[in-house]
């Protein structure tokens, strides 16, 4: 029966072929190690918010006058309103963690590296996106600090020479963030989930198209490939798990810890809190922001500094295949940068005065160094290692993948094979 | 070398099983919150009793309480009706006068036509119904069709004398 109804449906579209293209024939590396979980987290996540954020919208109200009062509501009479909201909440928290994580694995592998740039590219789309919607997000509950951090986000765009005042202006719909802009945010944070969804997808395909990197930064043969399900689909699954634990862990016993005081008192345009930090993930490029001290500069600097990874696939010029684990100038490189990503992470979230604004200023003058660096590391890393020879292990399982190649290439050599009814009418087409 | 399958065949048939029912059930658990949040707030929930002052109803004499959103209509019948009620029983929706009240000169019943929901209209002989032409008794029965039932009586108790909280919490 069931039987007869996948034939059905596959005479019309390719079910079974998608799953098994797609899951149980889709060759995965079998090194792959817990740091390749992350993207499938981010799904999960993705889907989490969109459920608790789709039954939010059940009882929040998109108006400046009732949206506060709406937050309430849904935190004292809605049933486990209290529960959708801090998933929501802490869901946001841990969607830049797993993606900050699954981009942190990029660098360190070097997945970005050739033929995987598209791949990265909407990688960083997708990113731009996500800060897009979560910042939204952000303005929905109408505390003071959703209050003034739109305000001073909107307020960036006043930047742009010539037309700054007009571009806020119609950012916000108003003089100031208000009603127009607390709608048009809820519309938004409410479309862009999809457009992210459609984004995924397009990530995915060309995941599919060029498969994933691994570890080694060589690229396997069949021989060192199983297949996705249930290999995989098993060890994301006890991904999620171990997720999961933590997750719940803020959840139910410390959801406020990723709320800031503030944003309990109701918006008031009248009044700026004394200390204004943004969330946590919004950091690093917060400090970047302060840490030119022109407003224009800021801002184009703190564009700079998610722009400028789509440059990666260029300025790595490394020979060696591969990230970090055959290459130890990189490494040291990509070390630092985290480093560095944390100390601005950490300045962002202190006052700018004193000692902090000259630490802000050297570690944005490190982040960007990197990158300037990196041609000229990843190049010397080449010439050293092409006259040096690469690590043992590398030279073995490059060696190895190339005789599988060559292998394969012998089998596959042999003419193609005609069947015997063509051979015959070919054999006849020549006789007349 | 053996494998699993020769050794044991329903071992790993059984732990695949028991992964995925304990996961089935799992899912179903993190479902509920999201399906309950649909159901009235507590704050909706809060209006779901009303109370009725019986002191201000003479005999003879009908009001209309507002419950859940709903009229609820409470009769203070005469004895002449008790009596005229008490002495017969419904053909369409058979039931006793005694059956549908608490006590017998208090009739309380939602307001709302069995048959398509509008609110019926005060007679001598009972209610009927504007918009098909249902009849109903000082009893709240069905004495005329379309209408398939009696008037629904909510649940109400006396707090005192003259004081009902219709609906519970």
């Amino acid at each position: 029966m069931i039987k007869k109804a996948i034939g059905w449906v596959d005479e019309r579209f390719p079910l079974t072929e998608l799953v098994k293209h797609e899951l149980t024939e889709y060759p995965v590396p079998k090194n792959l190690n817990y740091w390749w979980s992350f993207g499938f987290l981010a799904v999960f996540i993705l889907a989490l918010q969109l459920v608790s954020g789709i039954f939010l919208a059940m009882h929040y109200k998109p108006d400046a006058q009732l949206a506060f009062d709406s937050i309430q509501h849904i935190m004292r009479d809605v049933n486990y309103g209290w529960l959708i909201r801090y998933l929501h909440s802490t869901g946001a928290t841990a969607f830049f963690a797993v993606i900050f994580i699954h981009i942190a694995r990029t660098l360190y592998y070097g997945s970005y590296r050739r033929p995987r740039e598209l791949l990265w590219w909407t990688g960083l789309g997708l990113l731009v996106l996500l800060m897009a919607t979560a910042f939204m997000g952000y303005l929905l509950p109408w505390g003071q600090t959703s209050y003034w951090g739109a305000q001073v986000i909107t307020s960036l765009f006043g930047t742009t020479p010539f037309y700054g005042e007009d571009i806020v202006r119609w950012l916000r719909g108003d003089f100031v963030v208000g009603d127009a802009t607390l709608t048009r945010f809820f519309a938004l944070h409410y479309l862009f989930p999809f457009i992210i969804i459609g984004g995924v997808v397009i990530h995915l395909v060309a995941l599919h198209w060029v498969k994933s990197s691994n570890p080694s930064g060589i690229t396997l043969n069949d021989r060192d490939n199983i297949p996705f399900h249930p290999y995989f689909t098993i060890k994301d699954l006890f991904g999620v798990g171990v997720f999961l634990i933590v997750f719940c862990g803020f959840v139910f016993f410390g959801p406020e810890l990723l709320i800031e005081p503030n944003n309990n008192i109701a918006a008031d345009p009248m009044q700026t809190p004394a200390h204004i930090v943004p969330e946590w993930y919004f950091l690093p490029f917060y400090t970047i922001l302060r840490s030119i001290p022109d407003a224009l500069g800021g801002v184009i600097a703190m564009s700079m500094s998610i722009l400028i990874f789509a440059a990666l696939p260029w300025l790595d010029r490394s020979t060696v295949p591969g990230g970090a684990l055959y290459r130890p100038g990189y490494r040291v490189l990509v070390y630092l940068f985290f480093v560095d990503v944390l100390v601005l992470g950490y300045i962002g979230a202190k006052p700018p005065e004193g000692v902090f604004v000259v630490i802000g200023q050297i570690a944005t003058f490190i982040y960007f160094g990197m990158f300037l660096l990196l041609p000229i590391v990843s190049s010397r890393e080449g010439r050293h290692s092409r006259e040096e020879g690469l690590p043992r292990q590398a030279e073995r399982l490059i060696r190895e993948e190339q005789e599988e190649l060559l292998r394969r290439e012998h089998y596959q050599a042999r003419p193609p094979t005609v069947t015997p009814v063509a051979r015959q009418r070919r054999d006849s087409k020549g006789r007349k | 070398m053996t494998s699993d399958k020769e050794l044991d065949p329903n071992r790993r048939d059984f732990l695949g099983l028991a992964t995925a029912a304990v996961g089935a059930v799992g899912v179903a658990g993190a479902c509920w919150p999201f399906i309950s949040s649909m159901n009235p707030s507590k704050d909706i929930k809060a209006t779901s009793t009303s109370t009725a002052d019986l002191a201000s109803i003479p005999p003879g004499k009908s009001h209309t309480v507002e419950w859940q959103g709903k009229p609820v209509f409470v009769v203070h019948r005469t004895d002449e009706q008790i009596a005229a009620m008490e002495a017969k029983v419904s053909s369409i929706d058979p039931q006793q006068d005694k059956e549908r009240v608490q006590q017998p000169q208090w009739l309380v019943v939602v307001g709302i036509c069995t048959h398509l929901g509008c609110v019926p209209n005060r007679t001598s002989a009972g209610w009927s119904c504007p918009c098909h032409g249902s009849m109903y008794d000082n009893s709240g029965r069905v004495v005329r069709g379309p209408a398939p039932k009696n008037l629904i009586v909510p649940h109400y108790e006396f707090v005192s004398e003259s004081k009902i909280i219709i609906g519970k919490a």
